[in-house]
């Protein structure tokens, strides 16, 4: 199993794409809101939570496709099936190996980014938090996506479309947490719901996925 | 070790493809399917790998048994030779590479990536990967596309040694390996006949 | 007559559906008219809402087979998982254009309704953000429906899909409420009824319901037939083109 973690980070890294472009669609997405909604410093702030999540959680979605379509071209999801891991944690260890790529980074860049859209100063904190909380949601519930998606030719936006009503308890807990605790209100509920989902999901979605990639197989 | 396959029916997109197949492969031995295009052998082979459940009939040994290669070889572009072996050896904790390296006469190719392969060496390196899989049953479908004689060769070598060691060999192949110990196998009068169409059932047929 | 599964042979279901659909079309035309010109015309008007509560007739009952369609599908889903029935994933697929078509009346008549009385068309309200989730849902289920080619795979992943997201639209929906208490009045039905609509209200209400649910039944078997039938081509096709 680490194996296969580590095989999945070297090729992220080495094939470039992975880690860059998730960051790079992140830092646009974000310099795009004020171009859309006015540079008033005030509005940028009350917005900025909401739209460090939204920005996150499609940067995350833009790289799904690649968790599992790389290995299904090049027959490696055949050949990893036959191999003596359970599908369980194949899909399990490629979601890990999304999140470490795509969502640690994000999480990583996010206070940078909040900068730039003047996100109040009790902000930061909550918001990293939040997305540190949330973002293997996103993966994993990404994976079950690109898990159902798999064997089609133009699954791209079928993958979205699929994938985004999964994500609204996600962007509602984690958004709400990072709001509520600027406004000064009790984070508490939020946090609690958003780690309850990323526990459950993390716990149960596998085996979905697992299933389903066993269909996609055969 | 034994793999007794019997009365054994395979679909594809839900249809059946070939009925009625028996057959056992014992320790040391090699069996080659034969028959034209489309007649179904990946199709079975992929059944027999685990891959798909059988429509009927039983496979004799567990899936763990098997180590299959298909059409891809799965090989990472951007790893190294040795990084490529060296996950599956990891993935099926078999541990050390260089005979397998060596047998397919990659070990001057160790460290390039492997995107820079010609078609034949990523094959022998796909082909290396069954010695690294430390698996008793093979499962090769055209296991000798794009490969040259000499490679050819040294595959038949490769199979010699798997049997000799009391492995046992199922492969889809066109070409002669020169196996002469190997047994044939035609598929073709397994071909799933359709059934009689009176009646529509749970299947649509 | 032996156990229900019997249905769940294709042809059999085909037989006894057509014995059963002019007979349900018939009693869903009846309630459907007699509710609606009942509601619309033979009840007073709200002493608070003017006419526009009329459309409680069209917007209640469709907001109902919205959720109760999804529910359907889940069934029929788990049903193909458990027991591998055709029949009942093509019952799933069948029902999914109706539960969306459902969701957006009520969405539309929602919207109707909410511009007199809130003054505004749209509100993200906790009841019409998840309904217009549902509606997601339903689209992604019928998107993959159609995506996927093998009749097979797409009845196994899309019950898994409608297995997944029931569970996400479930949390949606307590998501949604967490996070925005909303201006949409209380349920207008529920067991004890005094609490709700009025009776004068009610039995029209009632009457309309059970058309609405009737209209669902005669279309579900009607398309189930016609899915039947599709996939019963598509399979003699491919023998054809595998002999």
């Amino acid at each position: 199993m680490i194996a296969l973690l580590i095989r999945d980070l070297r090729l992220a890294v080495r094939a470039g794409g992975g880690f860059g472009l998730g960051l790079s669609f992140f830092l646009i997405v974000v310099v795009l809101v004020p171009f859309g909604v006015g540079p008033e410093s005030g509005l940028l702030s009350t917005i900025a939570p909401g739209i460090l999540w939204l920005g996150a959680l499609l940067a995350c979605l833009l790289s799904l496709d690649r968790i599992l379509a790389l290995d299904w071209e090049d027959g490696s999801l055949d050949l990893l099936a036959t191999a003596p891991l359970p599908m369980e944690a194949i899909v399990s260890i490629k979601s890990l190996a999304h999140w470490i790529t795509t969502g640690l980074p994000l999480v990583l860049a996010a206070p940078v980014l909040g900068l730039l859209l003047n996100l109040p100063d009790a902000g930061y904190g909550p918001l990293v938090l939040s997305l540190l909380i949330g973002t293997p949601a996103l993966s994993v519930i990404g994976t079950f996506g690109a898990a159902l998606t798999v064997g089609l030719k133009r699954g791209g936006l079928l993958l979205s479309l699929l994938v985004l009503p999964l994500y609204v308890p996600t962007l509602i807990f984690g958004a709400e947490m990072a709001r509520r605790s600027i406004e000064g209100m009790d984070a508490t509920p939020p946090l609690l719901m958003l780690a309850g989902i990323t526990c459950g999901t993390i716990a149960l979605l596998p085996f979905a996925s697992a299933a389903v990639l066993r269909v996609n197989l055969r | 070790m034994e793999l007794n396959v019997s009365d054994l029916s395979v679909s594809r997109g839900g249809i059946a493809v070939l009925e009625g197949l028996s057959f056992s492969i014992l320790e040391g031995e090699a069996l080659v399917l034969r028959g034209p295009n489309g007649s179904g052998k990946t199709t079975l082979l992929r059944t027999i790998a685990g891959l798909q459940p059988p429509l009927r009939g039983t496979i004799g040994l567990e899936r763990e048994a098997m180590a299959y290669a298909g059409h891809s070889d799965g090989i990472k572009s951007v790893l190294t030779v040795r990084e490529n072996l060296q996950f599956w050896a990891d993935v099926f904790e078999t541990g050390a590479i260089d005979p397998a390296l060596q047998a397919f006469d990659l070990s001057a190719l160790e460290n390039r990536p492997a995107g820079g392969l010609s078609a034949g060496q990523k094959r022998r390196l796909g082909l290396a990967r069954m010695v690294v899989s430390g698996r008793p049953v093979w499962v090769l479908d055209e296991p000798t596309v794009s490969l040259d004689l000499a490679s050819v060769a040294m595959f038949a070598e490769a199979v010699r040694a798997h049997l000799a060691a009391g492995g046992l060999a199922l492969l889809a192949t066109h070409i002669d390996l020169g196996l002469s110990e190997a047994r044939m196998l035609d598929v073709t009068p397994f071909k799933a006949i359709p059934p009689e169409i009176d009646d529509f059932d749970g299947d649509f047929l | 007559m032996g156990s229900i599964w019997e249905y769940a042979n294709p042809k059999k279901f085909i037989a006894t559906t057509d014995k059963v659909l002019p007979w349900v079309s018939l009693l869903a035309l009846v309630a459907l008219v007699g509710g609606l010109v009942w509601g619309f015309f033979f009840t007073p008007d709200d002493y608070k809402q003017g006419s526009t509560v009329k459309i409680i007739y069209l917007h209640v009952p469709s907001a109902l087979m919205a959720i109760n369609v999804w529910i359907m599908m889940l069934v029929a889903s788990l049903i193909w998982i458990v027991r591998r029935h055709h029949v009942s994933a093509l019952a799933a697929k069948a029902a999914a254009p109706i539960g969306a078509t459902m969701t957006l009346i009520a969405l539309i008549t929602g919207a109707i309704w909410g511009q007199p009385m809130w003054g505004t068309w749209w509100e993200w309200d906790p009841r019409l953000t998840s309904f217009l989730i549902l509606f997601l849902f339903y689209l992604g289920y019928m998107a993959l429906w159609s995506a996927i080619e093998n009749d097979d795979t797409a009845a196994d992943l899309t019950s898994i899909l409608c297995l997944v997201g029931s569970v996400f639209a479930l949390l949606s929906r307590y998501a949604v409420n967490f996070w925005n208490q909303g201006l949409h009045q209380g349920a207008s039905l529920s067991m004890d009824k005094e609490e709700n609509v009025a009776d004068v209200f009610y039995y029209p209400l009632l009457l309309s319901i059970a058309g609405f649910i009737l209209l669902f039944i005669a279309l579900v078997f009607l398309r189930t037939q016609t899915e039947i039938r599709a996939r019963r081509m598509r399979a003699l096709l491919a023998r054809e083109r595998m002999s």
